[in-house]
């Protein structure tokens, strides 16, 4: 199911999404399926990603640009639910890293 | 310290979880469990089709409110096993599927029976696992439970290499059985808000589904509701959990539920949503549901809060614990006004049953059915018109009496789910209502019922039609028939026998009560065939996509179209 207030909207191609969601998740070959999945049936519009192992490697950090203004809190609720994610915050400064990588990408 | 194979190790596993019954399948990449089985306490029950043997332990998981575990092997044996899986993913059934996946070495090379399982699984279990060694098993095997029955419970699938099944490991001792995590606190602050808006409110309905059976509270929602003489609606999946008979309950709401009920809630200013998850079947068209109530939603998953309708408070929450909560802080009031108006509509509008004394009509084989089933036995059903047949008249009375396939609507359903309930719960009858399209999907159980000599009776509403389809199709598409009429009629009770199964066909029967109610007494597997009007409707009915109250009746419908 599209919003369709978002549908509307013409996002420009340098969208990053309206929020960034930082994630640390379990670090395993599966964990990306499950992320990626999630926003694909759910139809949640994802933008951006970005995803690095943190400490030992058992566990990851990823970023995340979603274009989702009215269902924010129900794509965060969806996100703890899965079991390899250990944590979910909305994280402004994630923006900054995106321009960054965006950059590089250039 | 002792040396165990990853196979015996789960089987040690499963026995330590209390599992004592296995549905499944062998095949070349599970083999090592299935050798380790042998030598274990657990009986294992050879299914027909995985599909049935997910079924099976869906029935169990269903009829016990523990997690059941069924086997498949890799390739077409866990391929065959996802309906079931998704079917327990959408109703939060908790089953753990252990299924077999080539060596991991050959993992990505397409060998023989490889199927990326794990890849599969994602979308349709609450999570899944991919083994790759024996130590791991320590964990997975206990968190596998654990995620299966905590919060709102549903499937876990484990897919284990056949070289981590054959690899052998060290043990001082085994991890402890998983179990379910705790339920979250409850708040008092949102138990005290809640209470004010209960409370407050002048014309409450409790809308209960599913949550209610999940988590053992139809004691407590039956206090609440007679203290505060609030009416009880309930979903597909949450009948059994109010009594049939008790003043205040109001059946089932929804696409196919009394009219009165659908127009109570039209007119209710506070809905009191407990273990419910506004799925659309019940609520019509979401954005026209009870257009006059506050929401006070209660559920144990964060995520249904807010997911289809904002609640005006939400809670999350074991839904038992809350209401448990709630109890003490609610007044006891008559609803003297409210009462009166829910009867009144309850007399102009109440659910019709024609043909209720008919044995050969489908609210007749039902209620007469029903009157000669044991009050303690198990009703399953499969999909169609039959299913909301029983749904409408059967009497349950308590909770877990009652298994269908309510958000997959899974046809194929009912035969196999009744066997695990039996299987379960040999002491009581499992009796599973039909239709010959929906048996037709499923109809290889047949053998495993006989097998195991279960106490599974089958009544099969026989209308040589996919019923429901060809409802839709009158009602929806102009009369445009295509598709829904079987023109090959298999003789079902030469089947059965053919299967080894007893069979009656009360067609053919001089008394059809007598024939029904001595199939019924005999112990063992049977199924009763009854042919039925081929061209009967399941009313009334809310045209999908539209709002409640815009139900369609027998007459009225005839009436505008004539
Ligand atoms: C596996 C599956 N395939 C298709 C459907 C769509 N469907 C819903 S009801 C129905 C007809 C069921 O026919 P039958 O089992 O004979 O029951 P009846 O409606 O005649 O009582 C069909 C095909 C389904 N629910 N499940």
């Amino acid at each position: 199911m599209q919003n369709s207030m978002l549908e509307t909207e013409t996002p420009t191609p340098t969208s990053l999404g309206t929020a960034t969601v930082r994630l640390v998740v379990r670090n395993h070959p599966g964990v990306m399926s499950h992320i990626c999945g999630l926003f694909a049936r759910r139809s949640f519009n994802l933008e951006a990603i970005a995803c690095l192992p943190l400490d030992d490697g058992t566990r990851s950090g990823m970023l995340l640009g979603v274009r989702e203004e009215d269902r924010i809190t129900q794509l965060i609720a969806q996100l703890r639910k899965l079991e390899d994610v250990l944590d979910v915050r909305i994280d402004p400064q994630g923006r900054e890293a995106f321009e960054a990588v965006r950059e590089y990408m250039a | 310290m002792f040396q165990l194979t990853g196979a015996e190790l789960i089987m040690r596993l499963l026995e330590r979880q209390g599992i004592t019954i296995i549905p499944g399948i062998p095949g070349g990449a599970n083999l090592p469990m299935y050798d380790a089985l042998r030598s274990s306490k657990i009986r294992h029950v050879l299914a027909r089709h995985e599909q049935g043997a997910g079924f099976m332990a869906q029935g169990m998981a269903r009829a016990t409110g523990r997690a059941a575990v069924c086997f498949g092997t890799s390739g077409p044996g866990a391929t065959n096993l996802i309906t079931a899986i998704a079917d327990a993913k959408l109703d939060s059934i908790p089953i753990v599927a252990i299924t077999g996946q080539v060596p991991q070495a050959m993992i990505g090379t397409d060998a023989f029976q490889e199927i990326d399982t794990y890849g599969l699984t994602i979308p349709i279990t609450k999570h899944n696992y991919l083994v790759r060694s024996a130590a791991e098993l320590l964990d997975v095997i206990p968190d596998a439970f654990r995620v299966a029955t905590s919060g709102r419970p549903g499937p876990v699938v484990v897919d284990v290499p056949k070289d981590v099944q054959n690899a052998r490991i060290e043990l001082e001792d085994f991890p402890e059985p998983g179990k379910a995590d705790a339920p979250p606190p409850v708040r008092d602050e949102e138990v005290a808000h809640a209470a004010t808006m209960i409370n407050s409110a002048r014309r409450p309905v409790l809308f209960i589904g599913a949550g209610i059976i999940a988590s053992e509270a139809s004691e407590i929602l039956r206090t609440i509701a007679g203290r505060t003489s609030i009416p009880v609606v309930s979903t597909l999946l949450g009948l059994g959990a109010m009594p049939d008979d008790h003043p205040l309950y109001l059946g089932m709401l929804g696409m196919h539920g009394a009219r009165s009920t659908n127009m109570i809630l039209e007119e209710s200013d506070l809905l009191i949503a407990a273990g419910v998850r506004f799925d659309d079947r019940a609520t019509g068209k979401a954005a026209e549901f009870c257009p006059n109530a506050k929401i006070l939603h209660i559920d144990i998953d964060p995520s249904e809060l807010g997911k289809i309708k904002q609640p005006t408070l939400g809670i999350t929450g074991d839904v038992g614990s809350v209401l448990r909560a709630l109890a003490p802080r609610l007044h006891s009031t008559q609803h003297s006004e409210w009462l009166d108006r829910v009867n009144e509509l309850r007399g102009a509008h109440p659910l019709a049953m024609p043909g209720a004394e008919d044995l050969l009509q489908p609210y007749g084989i039902v209620r007469q059915a029903a009157e000669l089933i044991p009050d303690n036995a198990i009703i399953t059903t499969d999909v169609g018109q039959h299913q909301m047949w029983t749904a409408q008249a059967f009497p349950f009375s308590w909770p877990r009496q009652w298994q269908t396939s309510g958000g997959l609507g899974t046809m194929g359903f009912g035969l196999p789910a009744a066997i695990g309930a039996a299987l379960a719960m040999p002491d009581r009858m499992a009796v599973c209502f039909s239709g010959d399209g929906s048996l037709l999907m499923n109809i290889q159980e047949l053998a495993t019922a006989a097998e195991e000599d279960v106490n599974v009776k089958v009544i099969l509403m026989n209308n040589a039609h996919l019923g429901l389809v060809r409802q839709q199709q009158e009602l929806f598409y102009g009369r445009r028939f295509h598709a829904s009429k079987f023109h090959a009629e298999p003789d079902f009770a030469a089947i059965a026998r053919g299967f080894g199964v007893a069979a009656y066909d009360l067609g053919e029967s001089t008394d059809p009560r007598e024939s029904m109610a001595h199939a019924l007494a005999e112990s063992g597997p049977c199924l009763i065939n009854v042919p039925i009007t081929r061209e009967e409707n399941v009313y009334p009915m809310v045209p999908p996509g539209a709002a409640n109250r815009d139900m369609i009746e027998g007459e009225s419908y005839a009436k505008q179209y004539a």
